[in-house]
């Protein structure tokens, strides 16, 4: 068993080397087959002259081959260039902004849980009823309202007119709060889903018929057996949703003025500062990959039938 | 491994033309779930054939490999290693093309019938691809003929599958099969998805072609009361391999290997249905 | 973002299934369901593409200096003249958000055509050829969903500046791969059914196997991925426009309307609230028609 779970994880590891290889090679696509950006950068009224020397500068005069090789080599080896905005190293820029970043990504992705794992067993248990109807309209609208816009509206409501909460920039435990929400309601949305959809099936079980026999109640049901077993699918849905809530921290640090990683990679691109917008893009795509695989892992080691 | 098949079988099945032959064919799959190490022969070293006009059972439990012999030597699924040849062909020295060419000849019946149709077609819109699929083969009977041919009538044309019964698809499916005018049939559990009285009246059919048209039957099944009733000679497979053959009458009443008598007794109630088919 | 991409594991196993005669009733009451919700799905088409040339409206480009941030009619100061109020240019603000309607609607429909439609045609070829087509096209599949698409579009928009083909653009490369994910476990599974080995064994091309009878079969799946993914381009132009990087002036589009209310929140919230109100209407009828639509071609996996 133990080799089997071995070569499992070899294999995780490799499958989830290729995506990243491919993810990188995307943002390095996506970055140089797009057009000059030194032509983008200095627009069409620079010299020749200034244009052949920012181009030496960068790179960008050799074949695309050797600069994607450089650009591989330098990223495995953790270099992400220099900002054309800030004439400082990219990691360094990141790493300035990255723990705001994470603060609300753990703070949104904590309730996103804390809310939407009750909302969905809520919604599984009471099948039918008000309350699971309740439950999904909640979901839908919370899948369907754009994120910027609900920070906004509460800005409006707690900040400017009951002036309860501050509206942004980073500061105490309440600089948090509002961030935190509109960043959840998305991933609570989804959480909300997939808890309900997986208790059901959980509910659904002979094995749960025979404890409702033994006389247990249904709290203890949902506690002692059900909820460990639609947990799995949550887990995943939960790492799935980190690509989503990297798209939406963008507009919400941007709502809110909150000084993280999107708010840095909006400058880059107001700035057409390309190297930083390619250093975000790579940090991302890390994030997400290793995510993934730490949970694809968990899950095996959680759940043996799939080994 | 049993008896020579050939001195239990029939004495005319030596003189008749070979349709199917099959030999130390393996096809490993990756086990389900598993890692990629982990490969095992669903079909191990096997050897049959099938002659013009034969109908030969293989029998076996659950798993013992039959769906996947059949695949392979219909040339419908790949195969690892051995020899598949089918009306002369061997089927490795064939291209795409000519193994396209040649797959009319061998038409398949599974076992669920209302799976082997496609969900959104009517019966006569199949009927009309498979002619425009295949002119010339396809032309020796109009539509109504065909159904008449599997005892079904004319007004089920324009019926669409769930509009059907089992035994009514399973029909269209035989007719189907016919209009190719195979020189095999490859039977894969077909009555199993059945009620018994339609279970009975399928297999009638079949025997009834057999006579009709001369077309060879490979008949798979772990049913052994209708395999006695249906088949010339028999192949037992277990895990794989081919573990005792030999003519119907001679495995199925005196089974040399453990396995098969365990077979033979886990078939309930074998007398009343082979006197259903039998009637 | 991602109402296509959460649907997506809901519908990995939905293959379109034979409805039981028993369950005609509950059928018949679910297609009415996709027609109500289509309804006023269909209205607000008709008003966007209809009402800016009956010319009722005041053009939504025309600036009028001495009228800004006018409130709608309901609140002091506000008059019928112009019903929502007006921008900080004094633009009618019902007459640009029908015209911006048209954009966004226009972006909603073309964003699905490009994403689906690779999408299918990638996730055909890999769930039947299965082998190293597969392998390749799911380790592309994974990178894809491995990059955001904020982070897609920044990487393009850090270079290419932004534009309506540039917006395109982001959205076919984002949302192919979720469609395709689905599309591929969907074709894998009908390609095992015994009605196409049948095609098979009657000489049927592979071409002709997938086209004629893999993709009819999957009608229903891709007709919810297609609902589902209109709701996701309607809110990525709007992400997008609302950071800037989408539909700039003067070109007028919901997500457009919306980031230029941002700088006067405090004083019009109007411009925003109702921008965002259009946005959020929109993509739940479309959420919820697509809900509609999942159970009706297979009841067994209605989520809520
Ligand atoms: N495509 C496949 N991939 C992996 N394993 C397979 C595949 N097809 C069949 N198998 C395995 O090969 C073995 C033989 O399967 P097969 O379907 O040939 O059995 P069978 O004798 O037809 O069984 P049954 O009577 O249940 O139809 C089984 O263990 C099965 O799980
Ligand atoms: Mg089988």
């Amino acid at each position: 068993m133990s080799s089997s779970l071995a070569s499992f994880g070899a294999r995780k590891i490799g499958a989830a080397l290729v995506t990243l290889l491919l993810a990188l090679t995307a943002a390095f696509a996506l970055g140089h087959l797009s057009g000059d950006p030194v032509y983008n950068i200095l627009g069409p009224l620079a010299q020749r002259e200034q244009i052949d020397a920012m181009r030496a500068d960068l790179g960008l005069d050799k074949p695309i081959a050797e600069q994607y090789v450089t650009y591989l080599g330098d990223t495995v080896r953790g270099e992400l260039g220099d900002s054309l905005q800030y004439f400082r190293s990219n990691s360094e820029l990141i790493s300035s902004r990255l723990p705001q970043s994470l603060q609300l990504l753990v703070a949104a992705i904590v309730l996103a849980i804390l809310i939407g794992v009750p909302l969905g067993t809520l919604a599984a248990v009471k099948e039918g009823t008000w309350w699971d109807r309740a439950a999904s309209t909640v979901a839908l609208l919370g899948q369907s309202v754009p994120v910027f816009w609900l920070g906004l509206m509460l800005i409006l409501i707690f900040a400017v007119q009951l002036r309860l909460l501050p509206s942004g920039q980073s500061g105490g435990l309440d600089h948090l709060i509002l961030p935190a929400i509109t960043l959840s309601l998305l991933p609570l949305a989804h959480i909300a889903r997939l808890t309900r959809a997986s208790m059901a099936e959980v509910l659904a079980e002979p094995y749960i018929d025979a404890a409702r026999a033994r006389g247990l109640s249904t709290r203890r049901i949902v506690g002692l057996h059900a909820l460990r077993n639609a947990a799995l699918p949550v887990l995943t849905v939960t790492a799935l949703q980190t690509g989503v809530l990297l798209s939406g921290a963008v507009a919400v640090e941007y709502v809110y003025s909150w000084p993280g990683l999107g708010t840095l990679a909006l400058e880059a691109v107001q700035f057409r500062d390309y190297t930083l917008a390619q250093a975000v893009v790579i940090v991302g795509a890390v994030a997400f990959v290793v995510l993934n695989l730490l949970v694809d892992l968990l899950y095996v080691v959680v759940d043996p039938r799939l080994r | 491994m049993g008896r020579d098949a050939d001195t239990s079988a029939a004495v005319t099945a030596a003189s008749r033309e070979r349709i199917v032959g099959v030999s130390d064919l393996t096809v490993v799959h990756q086990r389900r779930g598993g890692g990629r190490g982990e490969r095992f022969a669903a079909v191990d070293g096997v050897s049959l054939h099938l002659d013009a006009g034969e109908v030969v059972s293989v029998v076996g439990e659950s798993g013992s490999g039959k769906t996947t012999l059949a695949m392979a030597l219909t040339a419908l699924g790949a195969h690892t290693s051995g020899m598949v040849e089918l009306l002369g062909h061997d089927l490795a020295r064939l291209s795409q093309r000519q193994i396209r060419a040649l797959r009319p000849e061998v038409q398949v019946i599974f076992q669920d019938p209302h799976g082997s149709l496609d969900p959104r077609q009517s019966v006569k819109a199949g009927f009309k691809e498979l002619r425009g699929l295949q002119p010339q083969r396809t032309s020796w009977i109009d539509d109504a003929g065909l159904l008449a041919q599997v005892r079904l009538s004319p007004d089920l044309l324009d019926r669409y599958p769930h509009q059907l019964s089992g035994g009514q698809a399973q029909r269209v499916c035989i007719a189907r099969a016919l209009l190719m005018r195979p020189r095999v049939l490859v039977a894969d559990e077909p009555t199993s998805g059945l009620d018994v009285s339609v279970q009975a009246e399928v297999l009638r059919l079949l025997l009834e072609l057999r006579e009709s048209t001369g077309v060879a039957i490979l008949f798979i099944s772990h049913d052994l009361s209708v395999v006695r009733r249906i088949s010339d000679r028999v192949y037992v497979m277990r895990r794989g391999r081919v573990i005792e053959q030999g003519a119907t009458q001679a495995v199925l009443d005196a089974p040399q290997e453990p396995y098969t008598r365990q077979l033979i007794a886990a078939v309930p109630g074998r007398t009343l249905r082979t006197a259903q088919v039998a009637a | 973002m991602s109402a296509t991409e959460s649907t997506a594991t809901e519908l990995a196993a939905v293959t379109p299934a034979i409805a039981p005669s028993a369950a005609t009733a509950r059928r018949i009451r679910r297609s009415r369901a996709v027609l109500w919700l289509s309804l006023p799905l269909a209205f607000v088409a008709l008003v966007v593409i209809v009402v800016p040339l009956l010319g009722v409206l005041p053009d939504p480009h025309r600036q009028h200096l001495d009228q800004t941030l006018l409130p709608p009619f309901f609140l002091d100061g506000g008059s019928m003249s112009h019903p929502l109020g007006t921008d900080k240019l004094g633009r009618d603000l019902l007459s640009r958000l029908v015209t911006g309607g048209r954009l966004t609607l226009l972006i909603g429909l073309v964003g699905t055509v490009v994403a689906i439609v690779p999408g299918t045609l990638i996730g055909l070829l890999a769930g039947y050829k299965r082998g190293w087509v597969d392998t390749v096209v799911s380790r592309f599949i994974e990178a894809q969903l491995a990059l955001p698409f904020v982070l897609i579009a920044l990487a393009i928009i850090a270079n290419r500046g932004s534009s309506l083909g540039v917006l395109i653009v982001v959205l076919a490369l984002t949302g192919w791969a979720p469609c395709a994910r689905v599309v591929r476990a969907e074709t894998m599974a009908l390609r095992e059914r015994q009605f196409v080995l049948g095609l098979r064994a009657a000489g049927a091309s592979s071409a002709r196997i997938v086209l004629r009878h893999v993709l009819p079969n999957l009608t229903g799946v891709i007709v919810v991925l297609a609902t589902l993914q209109v709701g996701t381009a309607i809110l990525v132009e709007s992400a997008l426009s609302f950071l800037n990087l989408g539909i700039q002036p003067p070109d007028i589009s919901w997500g457009q309307i919306l980031a230029s209310g941002r700088e006067v929140l405090t004083q019009a919230w109007w411009i925003s609230t109702f921008a965002g109100l259009a946005i959020t209407v929109v993509v739940l009828l479309v959420n919820l028609l697509g809900d509609a639509l999942l159970s009706h071609y297979d009841p067994k996996k209605r989520k809520f």
